[in-house]
């Protein structure tokens, strides 16, 4: 069975899964459309949230990453994961507590307007498509990379799967199956991550290989690839070159903007308590983690055998037969060009530019001992990818590696996409805009907005192209939800006083700076010498969410406090059964209604 | 518009609160603490072969808020029995 069988063969056989689980749950009301019912149990919510929550950028991009940053990476690992424990404290209960189907529809409640509301939906909307744009890249690197499809082809396919399920199941459709598609992406990033960590290790547990001795030796791993790299001018693994400030502040970005995402959040609706969503949030974290505490050593193993099997290769061009030279070239004693650096130098995601004219392929870093110049520009998205065909594993895990990272794309894009419809048909037309549409209407809207979506999401996909790496153009995300969304969010529970005015400046300042900072840097030519405090713009968000906070507190401390029935409001909130005792928390009332 | 005592549901909130804060605390010691602010001094131990503040920062710190949240939803159904909160 040769490699494209088995990509075929897992890449089809899970989007048959997907498929036939979005038939079998079909959404029949809004309840069910917008979050499953209310009544998921909290550990297939936990299992559904971790799919919902990895994403392209957690399955193809962060090792790679982490491979490439060494201590530097640590920001997505903690900064990812420490989140959960911000939304299970902080948010998650109380928000759940207080019912509903979305974050604008607390906040346009809590802060008493509808102006509160389509604000949110900004936010929200504006969050949701960078997140998404980064997720249908991923499926474009996945499909072009292995089944020979053009990028655009690939990312055409993978909307039209996205299609089926989302617009035909909305959330409950989507809640089972990205339970499928938790599975199938963790058993794809466990399987190479064992192998790996066997052959470099000894250890069977990728966990334990990180902390462990290079297999043979009495040399631990990480100083190992710390002696490898440095010996090529590299900074060491274990080190990095950003200032402690800025790895505190992106961690913190990454942390709070977590806590801040629409989809995650709403998936702490579909559960039947505030109980349950507390249990589900320490569910969602522990599948998470399965894959997080990975990540860092697939990161050090692909390092060490990206370096292994490349540095000091020979070539071999595209014009000569391959199976010859490379014969010709183990004769002689050498080492050619490995085969998977031949498959994805084709997608253009490696580049080679022999300086020197000698044939050979040098990987240095730029501190260099012996001044040799570069020749070999990976792109780090590829690794995951790539790594079963680097250390030469069979060719099944290949196909599992190929369908995980799309399950990963996905499942993300798919939660999205609820955010994005939600956000237009309840939010914007339901709540706002035409509140006499019936339960069925709202539903064709839903449905519609989904499927706009979609084509909206493939576009974007499709254009951002040229953008920088996946877990890069997310990170944007992160900034923009930690400094407009999770400052009112968590002052509307813990302070009462926190009002309309207060609000509606809070999300304003919050969204403006934090969009113009990136902006001016990544696009608008600024450089990192004129950098707010050395913060780059991946942490901004968290300096800005502090800005975003003190505007909101001081303006609603200038204005009238909010009413007294929005203070009960909040004061419910904080008592888990009180408003579902009211049957509050179930339907689509606001307070005083 | 409470159904829960009305003293119940304050030193209940208070209660919550306080947990809330000393869970929060560790939380920032784990990471930011010791991932980052006090990495190089933990560098000078090691678990296994490895630097313990790199540890922490790509592995430790995340067992950590595992174990936060699980210990959170265990005080908090304490809580609620205490206080008569239906949860």
């Amino acid at each position: 069975m040769d490699q494209s069988f088995w990509t075929y063969f897992f890449v089809i056989g899970t989007f048959a899964t997907y498929i036939g689980i979005a038939i079998w749950t079909r959404a029949g009301s809004t309840r069910e459309f917008y979050v499953a019912g209310h009544d998921v149990n909290p550990v297939v919510n936990g299992m559904a949230t971790a799919a919902d929550w990895m994403s392209a950028a957690s399955f193809l991009s962060m090792a790679g990453l982490i491979a490439f940053l060494g201590y530097g990476g640590s920001v997505y690992l903690m900064g990812w994961t420490g989140g959960y424990v911000l939304l299970a404290l902080l948010l998650a209960p109380f928000l759940r507590e207080f019912g509903k189907f979305t974050v604008p529809d607390f906040v346009g409640d809590r802060y008493y307007s509808s102006l509160a509301r389509v604000i949110a939906v900004v936010c929200a909307l504006f969050v949701s498509f960078t997140y998404i744009a980064g997720q249908m890249k991923g499926v474009g690197v996945a499909f072009s990379g292995f089944l020979g499809v053009d990028f655009n082809v690939g990312i055409l396919i993978g909307m039209a799967i996205v299609f089926v399920y989302a617009v035909l199941g909305g959330m409950k459709g989507i809640t089972y199956t990205q339970v499928a598609q938790y599975i199938v992406l963790i058993f794809a990033y466990t399987v190479p991550a064992i192998f790996m960590s066997i052959a470099i290790t000894g250890s069977p547990v990728p966990q334990f290989g990180f902390i462990g001795n290079a297999a043979g030796t009495d040399v631990a791993m990480l100083e190992k690839l710390n002696t490898v790299v440095t010996n090529l001018g590299f900074t060491q693994y274990t080190q990095t070159t950003k200032s402690t400030l800025d790895v505190f502040c992106i961690t913190a970005a990454l942390m709070f903007g977590t806590a801040g995402l629409p989809h995650v959040i709403i998936r702490f609706f579909t559960v039947s308590s505030a109980q349950n969503a507390r249990k589900s949030a320490g569910w969602a974290l522990l599948f998470i983690a399965c894959l997080y505490t990975v990540a860092p050593a697939v990161g050090a193993f692909a390092r060490l055998n990206f370096i292994d099997t490349v540095n000091e290769a020979t070539y071999i061009g595209d014009n000569e037969n391959y199976e010859q030279r490379s014969a010709d070239i183990i004769a002689r004693g050498g080492k050619p060009v490995p085969v998977w650096y031949k498959d994805w130098e084709k997608t253009g995601l490696l580049k080679y530019d022999d300086k020197n004219g000698d044939g050979m392929m040098q990987y240095r870093g730029p501190n260099a001992p012996d001044g040799v110049a570069n020749e070999v520009v990976p792109n780090r998205d590829i690794f995951v990818l790539a790594n079963p065909q680097i250390a030469q594993l069979p060719a099944w895990v290949v196909g599992l590696v190929v369908a995980g990272g799309l399950a990963a794309a996905l499942s993300t894009a798919a939660g999205l996409l609820m955010v994005i419809s939600s956000a237009i048909s309840h939010d914007l037309c339901k709540r706002t805009f035409m509140p006499g549409l019936s339960e069925r209407q709202e539903m064709v809207i839903a449905r519609v907005a989904a499927a706009g979506a979609v084509i909206c999401a493939g576009l974007l996909g499709i254009y951002a192209t040229q953008l920088p790496f996946v877990a890069q153009v997310v990170a944007f995300a992160f900034g923009l939800a930690a400094a407009s969304l999770f400052p009112i969010i968590f002052l509307g529970i813990f302070w009462k006083l926190m009002n309309r005015e207060g609000a509606i400046s809070a999300m304003l300042v919050g969204l403006i700076s934090t969009f113009s900072y990136i902006y001016y840097f990544k696009f608008g030519g600024g450089s990192s010498e004129q950098w707010f405090l050395g913060v780059s713009p991946e942490g901004i968000g968290f300096v800005f969410m502090w800005l975003s906070s003190a505007v909101g507190i001081v303006v609603s401390l200038a204005t009238a406090p909010p009413p007294q029935e929005i203070q009960d409001l909040v004061e419910d909130i904080r008592i888990p059964g009180t408003r579902s005792a009211h049957g509050m928390a179930e339907g689509g009332m606001a307070p005083g209604e | 518009m409470n159904t829960t005592n009305k003293l119940d549901a304050k030193a209940y909130w208070k209660a919550t609160i306080r947990l809330t804060i000393s869970l929060l605390v560790v939380w920032f010691l784990a990471s930011y603490g010791a991932g980052i602010l006090f990495r190089d001094a933990l560098d000078s131990f090691s678990i296994g072969g490895a630097p313990l503040g790199f540890w922490f920062a790509q592995n430790g710190a995340i067992y950590i808020f595992l174990i936060l949240i699980v210990v959170y939803c265990r005080k908090m159904t304490q809580l609620e029995k205490q206080f008569g909160v239906k949860g």
